[in-house]
């Protein structure tokens, strides 16, 4: 394997464990406390709200937004680590 | 002023508004006609893509089904939304730097196979076809409704409006059409709900006032829950559908929402590969304000409907109630005769809609033919919800036309853009790629212009006779996407061994399997069933995400069986995870 090839897969497996771990939040706030564990969640209280519920309605698009915004810091360090940046 | 002269002056000035930026931005090639000349910013693509994305549906009726159907209405909040964190992060990155026009374009390509390329178009056609005919119908109802036109004349205006600016500008006509288009919908939306929530909690932030308090220092949704119980429906924050359709539909609109072809091709439209993760973002971010306003429009609309008409005798009801009553939104039948509105759970009509008699009962209410033997004398239409919300909440006249304005610049952004997805599929994935290889520049630009032409006349027709079966399917586009698009891209990206066999298999084991299930279940074909024989337990709105994960299976086991794709397919897929180099998108 050239150094070129090794390097941009080292990249790519980077990537890789970036998306990974985002993915898994994303499934967790929606999937998970939205749906799944809503009504354990429902027992606890925000404000007016009860916490599965929230999730579902707004909590879960709140950390959706964060995250884009995470990755695109993420992995504009990442392009500059490896140099692929411009 | 009236309600009516406000309208015509915002819907005037917005028009010559979309007019004006459609002519400043004429298309005069192939490449600023499909994606803008490549040069557009991540924030204005943002707020493009924002603005196609939020359709009439999402502007008009979100908000009444979550009204309807509290919990439940959450899969289209998170399904809708959390779909934009796999476009991010699986998809706009990748396919930008790939820099093609289109979809077809990357399957073709990928999958070095004119087969796999027509089954991407086919699948793109049904897709866009199955959601624009919704978009034209609703440009009609919007139309008719605030400038007391027929519904026929509201398409008719819409499809002349539409096309004058796909005409014109192509995709970068559209995009800054769509730029403005967005900020009108978004104030449109806001400035009703900012009033509201000041009005019923105190604070001007509906997101926040939604768990806030109201007089008696009660919160707002256990009020709400309370007086739902009270009525028989099941509670506002628990809803009644099961955790597995819940699941199944919100993955189903989520992997649809990220395989839709209209969504994506925005990504081609910006510079840089970074750009296209970041506009991803900016995309998200402005959607979420109407997305996380929505339920709580729901939760004070519910409220104040309930609390405004339950048990209040029809002599007392508010001017509203009767002007939409006039609409045909709403329907009274006074069952026990006691003059009073009595709206429990339970429907108050056979049928879907009121069969109006030219009668008027004792209480001066329009007669109905089709009342039902139920309890529940109210009929609402869910569209309600926003439409006649400022009337509801007393707002003043230049609010109500303010939302007109904004429905009508949701459902033409959308309608721009899936017509444009549908010429671009004929003019460049069919006639360029296949049909005509070496039509000039110029010539292909004609076509796709004759194309939208076409595209549109279908569509405008499908808006005045809608067939019975747009209403049913159109909620459908997603799971057809999900089923068809999304595993093929994904797959093409993240896994270097798939091939045109696995691909292919698998799209078409996927979207004709969805299509069976929505024959079956939704239109009654085959035998039809109800629920309880919908297989795995799940709805038509969710069979998506069974039938994505049938597509990913299929493709797998498939391309293990055959050949490993060319070397240089190989070398393409290495190329494309890396995002320097992505240059202009391009033709070859």
């Amino acid at each position: 394997m050239s150094n070129k090839q090794q390097h941009a897969s080292a990249y790519w497996k980077e990537n890789i464990k970036y998306l990974v771990i985002l993915l898994l939040v994303w499934f967790v706030v929606s999937f998970g406390c939205g749906i799944l564990f809503r009504e354990e969640l429902d027992t606890i209280r925000l404000g007016g709200f009860k916490l599965g519920f929230w999730f579902a309605q707004q909590g879960s698009i709140y950390v959706f937004v964060i995250l884009i915004f995470v990755y695109v810091r993420l992995m504009n360090k990442l392009d500059k680590k490896y140099g692929y940046d411009e | 002023m009236s309600v009516q002269t406000w309208t015509w002056i915002l819907v005037g000035v917005t028009f010559a508004l979309y007019f004006g930026i459609a002519i400043w931005a004429r298309a005069g090639s192939t490449k600023e006609f499909y994606v803008a000349g490549g040069g557009v910013s991540p924030l204005a693509n943002g707020m493009a893509t924002a603005a196609d994305w939020m359709s009439a549906a999402s502007f008009i009726s979100m908000a009444g089904i979550i009204s309807f159907s509290g919990y439940d209405g959450s899969v289209y909040l998170m399904g809708w939304t959390g779909g934009y964190v796999l476009l991010a992060l699986l998809l706009a990155p990748y396919l930008r730097k790939f820099g093609k026009f289109t979809v077809p374009d990357f399957i073709g390509d990928r999958y070095y196979s004119n087969t796999a390329r027509t089954v991407a178009v086919i699948c793109a056609l049904i897709v866009s076809f199955t959601y624009v005919a919704g978009q034209m119908r609703g440009v009609g109802i919007v139309f008719s409704q605030f400038l007391q036109v027929p519904i026929y004349w509201g398409v008719i205006i819409g499809m002349a409006v539409v096309l004058t600016f796909a005409l014109l500008g192509g995709m970068k006509g559209i995009t800054y059409t769509q730029v403005a288009q967005y900020c009108v919908l978004i104030f449109a939306f806001m400035v009703p709900a900012f009033f509201i929530s000041m009005q019923m909690t105190g604070n001007i932030i509906p997101q926040i006032g939604m768990g806030g308090t109201v007089e008696g220092g009660e919160f707002l949704l256990d009020k709400l829950d309370k007086l739902h119980v009270e009525l028989g429906f099941s509670e506002y924050t628990s809803g009644k559908k099961s955790t597995w359709d819940v699941f199944a539909i919100t993955l189903a609109l989520m992997t649809g929402t990220a395989g839709l072809p209209h969504v994506i091709v925005r990504f081609f439209t910006v510079p840089k590969v970074k750009d296209a993760r970041k506009s991803a973002g900016y995309a998200l971010l402005l959607i979420a304000i109407l997305y996380t306003t929505a339920p709580a429009i729901a939760v004070f609309s519910r409220t104040n409907l309930i609390e405004t008409v339950s048990n209040t005798s029809y002599s007392e009801i508010p001017e509203w109630f009767k002007n939409w009553e006039d609409t045909g939104l709403i329907a009274w039948a006074d069952k026990n005769g006691d003059g009073k509105i009595q709206y429990v759970a339970g429907s108050a009509l056979e049928g879907k809609k009121p069969v109006y008699t030219d009668a008027r009962g004792v209480s001066g209410e329009r007669m109905v033919s089709n009342a039902s033997e139920a309890k529940n004398e109210l009929y609402v239409d869910r569209d309600i919800m926003v439409l006649a919300n400022p009337e509801i909440a007393n707002l003043p006249n230049w609010v109500i036309a303010l939302v007109a304005a904004g429905g009508l610049a949701a459902a033409l952004s959308t309608a721009a853009g899936l017509l444009l997805v549908i010429s671009t599929s004929i003019s460049h994935d069919l006639i360029k790629k296949q049909l005509k290889p070496n039509i000039s520049d110029k010539g292909e630009l004609t076509a796709a212009r004759v194309s939208i032409f076409v595209a549109i006349l279908i569509a405008g027709y499908f808006g005045i006779n809608p067939p019975g079966f747009v209403a049913a399917v159109v909620a459908l586009a997603f799971g057809l996407a999900a089923a068809s698009f999304f595993p093929a891209i994904i797959l093409g990206i993240f896994d270097k061994r798939m091939n045109s066999q696995g691909a292919i298999s698998g799209m078409v084991v996927g979207i004709v399997l969805m299509l069976f299930y929505m024959m079956k279940f939704k239109l009654n074909m085959f035998g039809g069933g109800t629920s309880e024989d919908w297989w795995f337990k799940t709805s038509p709105e969710g069979f998506g995400t069974i039938c994505m994960l049938v597509n990913v299976v299929i493709s797998l086991v498939v391309s293990r069986m055959t050949p490993a794709p060319p070397q240089e397919v190989q070398d393409m897929v290495e190329s494309i995870r890396i995002p320097s180099g992505a240059g202009e998108a391009s033709d070859h």
